[in-house]
């Protein structure tokens, strides 16, 4: 089992929570179990088939573009992080 | 007893004196010149390092950390560099030697001297701080005055930019921000107060920095950021850009422009409890397009009604991205290239992400797709 942590931007979709928890021996695998646990936080992350291009994915702090994509090995009890891209700044304070 | 003179032979007879040309044939040696500062001022022996004599023993170590370094030290003619040779060779250092007749002959003779710039009497006084700190110093405090630095947005994240800029010295701000002052940016946007309520954002901070250091010259640009307008705001010279903005059309917009320039771009953004820092430096890292080759689609992207912060959290962020501003201007220390902090601050926890260059970037990448700026839709209407 990995934990997920969930960025704010994601939680409404997580329920609020700020982590989750999902497994899977690769990236693939662990992504589609998130999807089938929770379907509205997955389908943030992945369409099925790729990682949407605005969210990145990291596995104990690489980004799994670089180190492999879905395929990429989860190692059990690694953590999981999500991040979207975040607009930020003073407007979306307002 | 012993009389100022009679310790002076004394002390003399303990140490090694040599002439101007033995000191040039001492390989590897380092300078000392442990003169006041008024006496630097007029003039010093090129490559030398000035320690004032009443600061030799706490500060000669981190800047001769190496005992079996020779040194040099110089003096006006030869006396306090004397007593400053006895005291290094107490110290440990295997060869202190003092110049004999000091600057004085030094300059009589013929030989090269440099002048310093040096900071004047009001600004050594306002600076302190900073010049007491090894890694900045006068030195560095004089390329803080020469630095350019554009803040883009003067709101929540500009605000504390703006502010430590200014006080720290930073010789040209630059600003660019189409907004007026609301009252609902008060609170947190401290650049601002009730004073400058329905002022541009721009007026509103030139007139806070011009009130905390008159030493900084403020440009304006009370403009949105767009492909029209963003070579000619660059074409001003600016060396770093603290990226305060909020929306992903600007930011993509800056990064292109950044890679194409060779810029270093310190980001930063925000949302509710959460913030991001990190510095996006072409070459060096990756680029903002490495780490998201492409805003979210409008559907998907968080909607404004949805956002709100924690008045201080753009404090803390824009206070992160101020040190990398800093840092990068003085060329010290570690930058958060390749790196991006994640501030939580309800947990008070920080992450680190390791970010890489991404070779297939489209811009910074080793075959770039997009070489001419992009607009894209704003999706969060304002």
């Amino acid at each position: 089992m990995n934990v997920v942590r969930v960025p704010p931007v994601l939680r409404e979709e997580a329920g609020g929570a700020r982590q989750v928890e999902a497994s899977g021996a690769t990236v693939r695998e662990l992504l589609e179990d998130l999807t089938g646990r929770m379907p509205a936080l997955g389908a943030k992350v992945y369409d099925g088939s790729e990682i949407r291009p605005y969210v990145n994915v990291y596995v104990d702090g690489e980004d799994v573009r670089t180190s492999g994509g879905l395929d990429a090995p989860v190692r059990e009890g690694a953590t999981v992080v999500l991040l979207p891209a975040m607009a930020g700044g003073a407007v979306l304070g307002r | 007893m012993a009389t100022y003179r009679e310790l002076l032979q004394e002390t003399k007879t303990e140490i090694e004196e040599v002439d101007a040309r033995e000191a040039q044939e001492l390989d590897g040696a380092a300078w000392i010149d442990v003169r006041r500062h008024d006496e630097w001022d007029e003039g010093y022996i090129p490559g030398s390092i000035h320690i004032p004599r009443g600061s030799l023993e706490s500060r000669i170590e981190s800047r001769v950390p190496d005992r079996s370094q020779p040194v040099v030290l110089y003096c006006a003619s030869g006396e306090r560099s004397a007593f400053a040779a006895k005291t290094l060779a107490e110290l440990g250092y295997e060869r202190p030697v003092s110049l004999v007749g000091g600057f004085t002959d030094w300059k009589r003779n013929g030989y090269e001297i440099a002048l310093p710039r040096t900071l004047s009497p009001e600004k050594r006084a306002r600076y302190s701080r900073h010049t007491l700190i090894p890694e900045i110093g006068e030195e560095g405090q004089l390329r803080l005055l020469d630095s350019k630095i554009l803040l883009l947005g003067a709101g929540g994240l500009g605000s504390p930019a703006a502010l430590y800029l200014a006080a720290a010295g930073v010789g040209h701000i630059g600003i660019v921000d189409a907004d007026i002052v609301d009252e609902s940016n008060l609170q947190r946007q401290i650049v601002h107060s009730l004073n400058t309520l329905g002022t541009p954002k721009v007026d509103s901070a030139k007139r806070t920095i011009e009130a905390l250091n008159p030493d900084v010259q403020v440009t304006t640009y009370r403009e949105r950021l767009t492909s029209e307008n963003i070579d000619e705001i660059l074409d001003d010279g600016w060396e770093i850009v603290v990226d305060g903005t909020d929306n992903f059309p600007t930011r993509y917009l800056l990064n292109d422009a950044a890679v194409w320039r060779n810029i270093p771009v310190v980001y930063g953004s925000i949302y509710r409890f959460e913030g991001q820092v990190s510095v996006f430096k072409a070459g060096d890292g990756p680029c903002y397009r490495c780490l998201f080759p492409a805003p979210p689609p409008p559907e998907l992207a968080p909607s404004c009604s949805e956002g709100g912060v924690l008045g201080v959290l753009p404090g803390v962020v824009g206070s992160l991205q101020t040190n990398e501003a800093l840092k990068l201007a003085l060329g010290i220390g570690e930058p958060l290239i390749g790196r991006l902090l994640i501030f939580d601050a309800l947990a008070g926890e920080f992450d680190e992400m390791r970010i890489k260059r991404n070779p297939d970037c489209p811009v910074c990448g080793e075959h770039p797709t997009i070489t001419e700026y992009v607009d894209y839709v704003e999706f969060c209407a304002r």
